[in-house]
Order: C-alpha cells, then structure tokens, then sequence
C-alpha cells in the first residue's frame, strides 16, 4: 500500500506541535466565517492568505484548508437556527433543518448536520487517499456537453411537480432564470438586462438573493406573529448529541447517497451548492420518509449536509492533480500554492510528497478536529434562540446587511437584499415556492454557458448530447429523474396490483 | 536609484538626513512626503483566485511581512461586468488617495466591449509591475511542432479547430482574433472561467490549442501533457534554467520567429483615481519599488515566466496609449466594439 | 377589488394579490422579452444568440403569470383567504420600515453607527427594554463587528463620519 505509507508519513508531519495548533485555529475561525453570511469560505481564505506568508507552505495550507472545513461546517448553524444560510451550499440544508429548530429540536438538527457533514468529508478524503490518479483522469473527461448534462441532472433530481400549483413553480423558477441572466453574458460578453444602469453589471448574486428571501422574508413572516416569539425552549442538554446518533445510523442509504453525490460534483467539479441540492432532491424522491421532507425530517438534513461537505472536499482533488480549482475556495487555495511557489498539476504528489500527504493528513485529523469544536458549540448555538426577538431580529437584520454587501462589496445589494426580502415574504405566502428559484439563479449562468460552448463545438447541433457514452447516461438519468414521479407512481400501481392478485 | 530605505523608519530618516543638507536626495524622494493616514483599498478588478486577484495579495503580504506601510493595505475584489464595477469605482473615488487599483487587459477590453463609460485616462497611472506573457499551447498527443504547422493546419481545417480561452472579449479571445488576422485562420472560440478550466480543456481534448499563460500550462508542460508552439512576444522570455528535461522557457521561439506575425503582452499595473497629489503619486511607486526588490516577489516573477518590465511617469503613458491604440484596432477589427 | 370573503380587519384578499404578482411577473417577463429581442434571440450558425433562452424565460413567465390569474378567477380551487390581516400588517411594517431606513443610513453615516440606532431603536420601540441595556447591546454589537471586519479580517464596510473623525 503506497498510499498508506505515504500517509503515515503525513501524519508524520502533523506531530509538529505548531501545524495541530494552526488548525484549531483554522478550524474555529472558519466556523466564525461560515456563520456570517456573506463572508464565505473563499473570501475567508482569501482574507487570511497574505497572513500565512511567513509560515512554511505545509503549515499555511493547513490552517488555510481548516478554514475551509471549519466554514463548510459553520455554514449549516444559521441555517438551522435562522433560516439564514451562511454559505451557499447550505440552502438545502434548510429546508428541513429549520423546521427541526421552529419545533424545539434545533441541538438534533445542528448534530445531525454536523456529524453527516463529517461523514461526508470523510468519504471524500477516503477516496481522494486511494484514488487520486484514477479519479483526475476522470474529471478530464468533462467538457462543456457533460457539464451541461450534469447540470441538467442536478436540476431534473431536484425539481418535481411539488405541492405548489403547477403554474407558480413555472413562474418562480423562470423568475429564478431570468435573474440569473442579469448582467454580463459569459459566451459573448454582451450586457444583458441592464438598461443601461450600470449597477446591475455584477447581475444579481445568488447569496444576495438568499439572504434576502430567506432571512429577512423569514423574520417579516415571524414579525406577523407579533413578538410572542415562541421562545423555542431547545432543550440545552449535552446528551442530544448521543441522542442524535442513536437515530443516524437508519439514514445510512442517503448518507451513502449524498457523499457519492458530492464526491462526483467535487471532482467533475460541478460545486458543492448544486451538490447538495441534487442529493437533497434523490433523497426525497428515493427515501420513504420523502413526503414528510420539508416538515422537519433529519434525513433531510443528511442529504444535502453529506454532500455539501464530500464535494467541498473533494474540490481539492482536481485543484491539486490538475490545478483546476473544483470551487471558488478551492480557486483561492490555489492561488496561494502558487504565491508559495508550489505548482500544482500532475507532478506535485511526486515533486512535494511532503506537503501533499500533510495535507491529506491533515484533511483527517482536521475534520475530527472540526466536529469536536462544532459538537460542543451545540448547546452554545442551541441557546442563542432563546434570546428575546426584539433583540435577536435587529441583529440578524444587520448581520445580513453585512453579508450582503460583503459579497461584491456593494451598498445597493442592501437594498436588492430587502428587495428580495420582500419576495420571499409575498411569495411564501402565495405559496410560489422559493426553493426552484435558488436553483434556477445558481444554476442558470453555468448551464447556459456551458450549452453554449456545447453548441459552438458541435456547430448548433443538439446531437452532442449524446455523441458519447459518458454524456448520453447523465443525460439519459437526468430524463429519469424529470420522469421519476411518474415512473414511480407506475410502479405503486404496478406492485398494488401484484399484491391484490392472490387476495382474488 | 541607490537609496531605498528598507522601512519607514529608514525613509524618515533619510528625509531629515536631506532637510539637514546631507547626502543626494532625489527629488522624488525629497516629494515622498505623502503617506497614507488610513486604510488603503486594493481593488481588484476581477473575482478571488484569478491572476490579478493572486498578485494583489501576494503584494499585500509582501507588505505587511516585510512592514513596507504603516497602514494596513486591504485587497477589495470588485470583478462585475468583467472588471468594469471596479474601473468605475476608481473613476467615481476622484481624488482619493487611499485607492488603488491592480489592472489587466480588461483595462482596455472592458470599456470597448460592454461601452461602459470609462477609459484608462480618467485614472491615474501610476506603474507598470509586470507584463504576463502569452504562449499558444497545443496537447502532446497532437502531431504539431511549430506554430507554423499548427496554424497551417488550422487553415485547412476550415474553422474546425477549437481555441479555449478565459473569458469573452478578453485579453484571450483578443490575441485569438488577432492569429486569425494575422494569418488567415479561423477557430472557434470557447469562453471558459478561469486559466485553469482553459488548461483542462486542452489536456482533455476540449479543445485543440490555448493561449495560456506560463504558470497556468507550466504543470502540464512538465508532465509531458501539453506543448508550447510560441511565445507572444517580441523576445524570447529571458529564463534559461531548464523547466522540463531538455527546455527552459528560452528555448520557446517567439511567433514571428515561427512565421506568425503577432505579439501580445498583458499589463500587469497599478492605477490611482484621477486628481490625487502627485507626491501621493511617487509614495506609491517607492512602495512598488520596494516590493519589487523582495526576494518572494523576485521567485513569483520567475515561476510564472512574467517580463519584469517597470516603468512610470511619461514612459508608461505612452506605452498606454500604445496599447490603447492596438487594442481598439484589434477590437473594431474583430467587430467586438459595443454600439 | 373586494372579496366576498373579507373580513372586517382584512386588509386584502389573497385573490387580489394573487393577481398582482402575475401581472408584476408578467411585466418582469416583459421586459425579459423586450431586451432578448435587442440582443437577438434567435439560433444563429454556432447555437443561441445572448438573448435565445432569456426569450423563452420571458416568455414561460408570461404564460405561467396569466395561468395564474385564470386559475385565481376561474378556477376549481380558487384562492380564498385574506392575505394580511390589519394587526399582522402593522406588525411587519413594524419591523420592515426600521430596515428599510436602516438600509437607507448606512450609505451616509456608515454601517456601525446606523446598526447601533436600529439596533436600539427596535429593542426600545418593540422590546421596551430599559434603556441601560438598550444602550449596552446597541454598543456591543457594532463594535463588536467593528474589530471582526476592520480589525481582524481587514474587511472594509461602510462607513461614515464618525470614522471619519476617529482616523478610519
């Protein structure tokens, strides 16, 4: 086992005192940054990076890359506890977590999120230890055609005829779309939707969009209850984690799902926010529980939280093999191997075994590391809800603020935040669903170019799409996924009949 | 220049040192009286991880470990609209000295392709860093040794060759359309997101050649994956220690050495809004100046192959102009212009 | 509009403001339509121009916003209800019009300062708390965000004269 021997002597690396250190340092500071919306894990990075200048390039990475953890976990606290995601990959997380925490169970979402975020990287680390040449190869094979039919995927797992009507999911999504075209046109540079004001250049940013839509439309919707905020009494009790984990081990099928979700989404690389929405739409088509999600059911916390955290991690691999960053953090990471003059791509794992075996090492011990700081902060976060509303609602209004602006650094995106505030309030209460908009604004852009570039190649023909194996099969499974509900009601009635068959 | 005070403290000290009448100050030193009395913004004019959003932090943490500001220097990313959000920013922060601004093409792209209204005149220029050069990069497997070949090749192709590049309307597209005119080629362009996305195309087969920088093909190239046909430049880059087994980056002929008749460099500079003070102005330089001479600055040029070219004042604004010109002859070729 | 159906402190019935965002989608779709148009929303020789999919995005909005409305009118489940009861109402425009003029400070006298009036002025207004903790919580928290942005992550947001004044 080469890979095992070299990892043992990554572990080597991480007895120095200093580089344990550093990463509890890392770890609680990308905690702090996953939980302020806005400043998210690549600007978290980018921020610190000049600080790690005089440290050596294994120790900086280190410290760096345990922001990235500590961020991917943070991201899911406000989640949970404010409806608020705090990166955006968490807004899956959401969608049942903060149900969990409005009925008083917000210590067993907060664990459930955590520990399935820690299973997720570990699978991801898991892979990229044993794997890693095999899977670079891999991530070449993607062009323009196969991301498109991933994107494609993802879209068709995630979005199905929900219990909204049918015309207001349309009309949210294509709202969703449309917003994602604002701005600059990435195929022809063209300015599209501007009229001529030339705030909009930047287009409307998806975490903008869900900060407003889901935080402050969230605490206008709380508002209309009046202060008797219901003090959600979560029990602050240290046995909910043990609690917690008694119920996990049942949800091992979607934990198993959702990483293998996000380690494909890391490498190809697709993202980690289209990750978990693709392993939160298979859960629920998938899982038996699956009409209950969206009412506060904790498998629906280990979907998209597994796969969030798999992808985030496997996002290192194609940076480190190919230096092609597999997200925006990753791009950040990236930048600063280079500054301390390492070159990432096909020669680092035998140029600079030291520093890539640390790393992975790291990668392990970090993530342990990583969900005993979160674990214990439980209690701690479970409790912040039990601060009057009067005082916590001011509060998080300004920290969205912060958030928004923080993400180009722009005042007008304060106001397109209580803009979409406003939406979210108006459209939740409507019952236009809120959930394909954020789909549709994160994935609009990429899948729009990417089908462009497909077609550029192929002269405009569709054919493309099914010009080889690898595209026609995701294209093939993304149709099965549009057509599932369908299918699977064919097979109730098909298995209803069977089983009335002998009765007869 | 044979006086540059290592710290401020040493800058002081040389002041006094002049006003007393002792040793040769020069004048723009003697101006170096200027400095900043809070937070100076870095804008970036592009997203987090690319290459000018790399250089301004490498910049940032030369500063801050080798202590060469009092007040901290902070990188801002504004990178909407391919960079405009942050021209226009400069352009509306008149007279602020607590501002500057890293650029690259899109200095001169950005306002050309999307008509926003901005031009480099409205800032003020205050030094050239650097020059990134271009090299076009064909996969290893492919049977083409020269440019020449490649592009003869690309001809007979009919406009089935594929050139993947960051960006529309960029720097990359710009040198793309400017080998078809050159040559009489045609390729079809693929916008990707970043350099790194471009290399990956190439070594997977996406496309059949890139116009990369060095430190963006430079992994591949070692592991044998990729080739270099050319370098865009007048000269060949100047680094003669061996990258591969048998090339250094000398050993890669300049394009009109292999018969294309085309160079391309990108300015890698540092602007300031319009009206600052000019002693603002000449602290600026001292400071990059002093960046310049660090030893991290010094390997970070060499690893990625960068001309090292520096200049200010008139020099660097005509140079401006120069490049101004050629790219908008360039863009009103290509049809690019916005209107 | 009024519904049969409103009660004496309904504002609005849900069915008028059902109808209202289609017809605000409906325009939003418009305008989609009108700029796809400029750009060219057609297949050209290498695939879609810049505005072909925003074209059929414009247009899908339509037709989902005008299916909207007819189902609101005419059909089998038509929506029923009050939207916003007058006391719900008030309490929201309780919360949002503090946000909004907090949103509108921020570009003239900074983020910090204006947290802290809208921060005090919410527990003072809505909480009634007393003033001494009121004054320590608005304090706390800005400057707290004071020293996690400017200080340790060297993050600039906002600011005003008092900054200004104080060298920032």
């Amino acid at each position: 086992m080469d890979a095992l021997s070299s990892l043992i002597d990554g572990f080597g690396v991480l007895g120095d005192p200093m580089n344990i250190m550093y990463m509890f340092i890392g770890i609680t500071l990308g905690v702090l940054i996953g939980v302020l919306p806005g400043l998210g894990g690549a600007n978290g990075v980018a921020i610190l990076l000049p600080l790690t200048f005089s440290m050596s390039p294994t120790s900086a990475i280190i410290m760096l890359s345990c922001i990235y953890w500590g961020a991917l976990f943070g991201g899911a606290i406000t989640s949970i506890l404010f409806n608020i995601p705090g990166e955006p990959w968490s807004v899956a997380t959401t969608f049942d977590g903060y149900p969990m925490a409005q009925q008083g169970r917000a210590g067993e979402a907060l664990t459930g999120a955590f520990t399935s975020s820690f299973f997720g990287a570990l699978i991801a680390v898991v892979i990229l230890t044993f794997l890693a040449p095999l899977v670079a190869d891999f991530a070449l094979e993607f062009g323009p055609a196969e991301l498109f039919a991933v994107q494609l995927l993802t879209f068709c797992s995630f979005v199905g005829m929900g219990k909204e009507p049918p015309f207001k999911i349309i009309a949210s999504m294509m709202f969703g779309f449309a917003l994602a075209a604002v701005g600059q046109d990435p195929t022809t540079g063209q300015l599209r939707m501007t009229f001529g004001w030339y705030e909009l250049l930047r287009g409307f940013d998806f975490l903008i969009a869900v900060i407003g839509l889901f935080g402050i439309g969230e605490i206008l919707l709380t508002m209309e209850e009046g202060l008797a905020f219901k003090g959600k009494t979560a029990k602050i009790n240290p046995r909910i984690v043990l609690q917690t984990w008694a119920k996990l081990p049942k949800y091992w099928v979607t934990a198993l799902r959702g990483s293998i979700v996000g380690c494909w989404m890391g490498i190809t690389p697709g993202g980690a926010t289209p990750a978990s929405f693709m392993s939160y739409g298979l859960a629920k088509r998938m899982s038996k529980r699956g009409p209950n999600f969206g009412k506060g059911e904790l498998e629906g916390v280990v979907a998209p939280e597994t796969a969030a955290h798999a992808a985030g991690t496997s996002a290192l691999l194609p940076m480190l093999t190919l230096g092609i960053p597999g997200s925006p953090t990753a791009a950040v990471l990236l930048g600063g191997l280079l500054i301390w003059g390492l070159q990432p791509g096909p020669l680092l794992f035998i140029e600079q075994p030291e520093f890539v075996w640390g790393l992975i090492a790291s990668m392990y011990i970090g993530n342990v590391a990583g969900l005993i700081v979160v674990l214990t902060t439980v209690p701690l976060f479970a409790a912040i809800l039990r601060i009057p509303f009067s005082i916590i609602a001011p509060v998080i209004v300004v920290i969205c603020a912060v958030g928004a602006y923080t993400v180009n650094n722009a005042l007008l995106d304060m106001s397109f935040m209580l803009v979409f505030g406003v939406i979210g309030y108006v459209f939740k209460k409507m019952n236009y669903p809120l959930a394909p908009l954020v789909l549709a604004l994160v994935l609009g852009d990429m899948a729009e170019s990417n089908f462009r570039n497909a077609m550029i190649l192929s002269d405009g023909s569709l054919s493309i799409f099914w010009s080889n194996g690898l595209v026609g099969s995701i294209c093939g499974l993304a149709l099965v996924m549009l057509l599932w509900p369908v299918f699977s009601a064919g097979l109730r009635r098909l298995r209803g009949t069977t089983s009335q068959l002998p009765a007869q | 220049m044979s006086r540059k005070p290592k710290s401020a403290l040493l800058a002081s000290a040389a002041l006094i040192a002049g006003a007393f009448g002792f040793g040769l100050v020069s004048a723009s030193e003697a101006q170096a009286e200027w400095k900043p009395t809070k937070t100076v913004e870095f804008i970036v004019p592009a997203g987090t991880g690319g290459g000018a959003d790399q250089m301004a932090r490498m910049i940032q943490g030369i500063v801050q470990k080798h202590g060469l500001m009092e007040q901290s220097l902070v990188v801002v990313n504004k990178g909407g609209g391919s960079g405009g959000e942050g021209f226009l920013d400069i352009k509306d922060s008149e007279g602020n000295p607590h501002k500057i601004i890293i650029t690259l093409s899109s200095l001169f792209t950005t306002p050309l392709a999307t008509g926003i209204p901005f031009n480099w005149e409205d800032a003020t220029p205050v030094a050239m860093l650097a020059l990134d050069e271009f090299v076009l990069w064909v996969n290893a497997e492919s049977p083409y040794k020269t440019a020449k070949e490649y592009v003869e090749a690309a001809k007979a192709g009919g406009g089935s060759f594929v050139m993947a590049g960051t960006g529309s309307k960029q720097e990359d597209q710009i040198i793309t359309v400017g080998l078809e005119q050159a040559t009489g080629a045609k390729f079809k362009y693929i916008a990707e997101k970043g350099g790194g996305d471009v290399a990956k195309a190439l070594v997977g087969n996406h496309a059949t050649s890139t116009v990369n920088n060095p430190i963006e093909q430079v992994s591949f190239w070692r592991a044998g994956q990729t080739r270099p046909l050319c370098v865009f430049d007048n000269e060949r880059i100047k680094l003669t220690e061996k990258v591969t087994a048998d090339m250094a980056w000398s050993d890669i002929p300049t394009c009109r050495e292999s018969g294309v008749d085309i160079d391309y460099l990108m300015l890698r500079g540092i602007f300031m809004p319009a009206d600052v003070p000019e002693d603002a102005v000449a602290y600026y330089i001292d400071l990059f100046q002093k960046v310049r001479e660090t030893p991290e600055w010094q390997e970070f040029m060499a690893k990625g192959a960068f001309n090292t070219s520096f200049m200010t004042g008139d020099e660097f604004r005509s140079w401006l102009q120069k490049a101004a010109d050629t790219h908008e002859d360039l863009m009103t070729k290509a049809g690019f212009i916005s209107g | 509009m009024q519904d049969q159906e409103n009660t004496k402190d309904g504002l609005v019935s849900n069915r008028s403001v059902d109808i209202v965002v289609a017809l605000i989608l409906a325009g939003i779709g418009v305008l989609v339509i009108v700029d796809s148009l400029r750009l060219g929303a057609g297949w050209a020789e290498d695939g879609p121009q810049s505005g072909y999919f925003p074209f059929y995005i414009g247009l899908a909005i339509i037709l989902a916003s005008f299916g909207t409305i007819a189902v609101t009118l005419f059909g089998r489940n038509r929506t029923r209800g009050i939207f916003v009861e007058r006391g719900q109402l008030l309490h929201v425009l309780k919360v949002l019009i503090p946000t909004v003029i907090f949103v509108a400070l921020v570009g003239f006298i900074g983020i910090y300062v204006a947290s802290a009036f809208f921060i005090g002025g919410s527990m003072r207004w809505l909480g009634k708390f007393r003033w001494r903790i009121v004054v320590a919580v608005s304090v706390a928290v800005p400057f707290a965000l004071f020293l996690l942005f400017e200080i340790w992550f060297l993050v600039p947001l906002p600011k005003g004269p008092l900054e200004d004044f104080l060298g920032y």
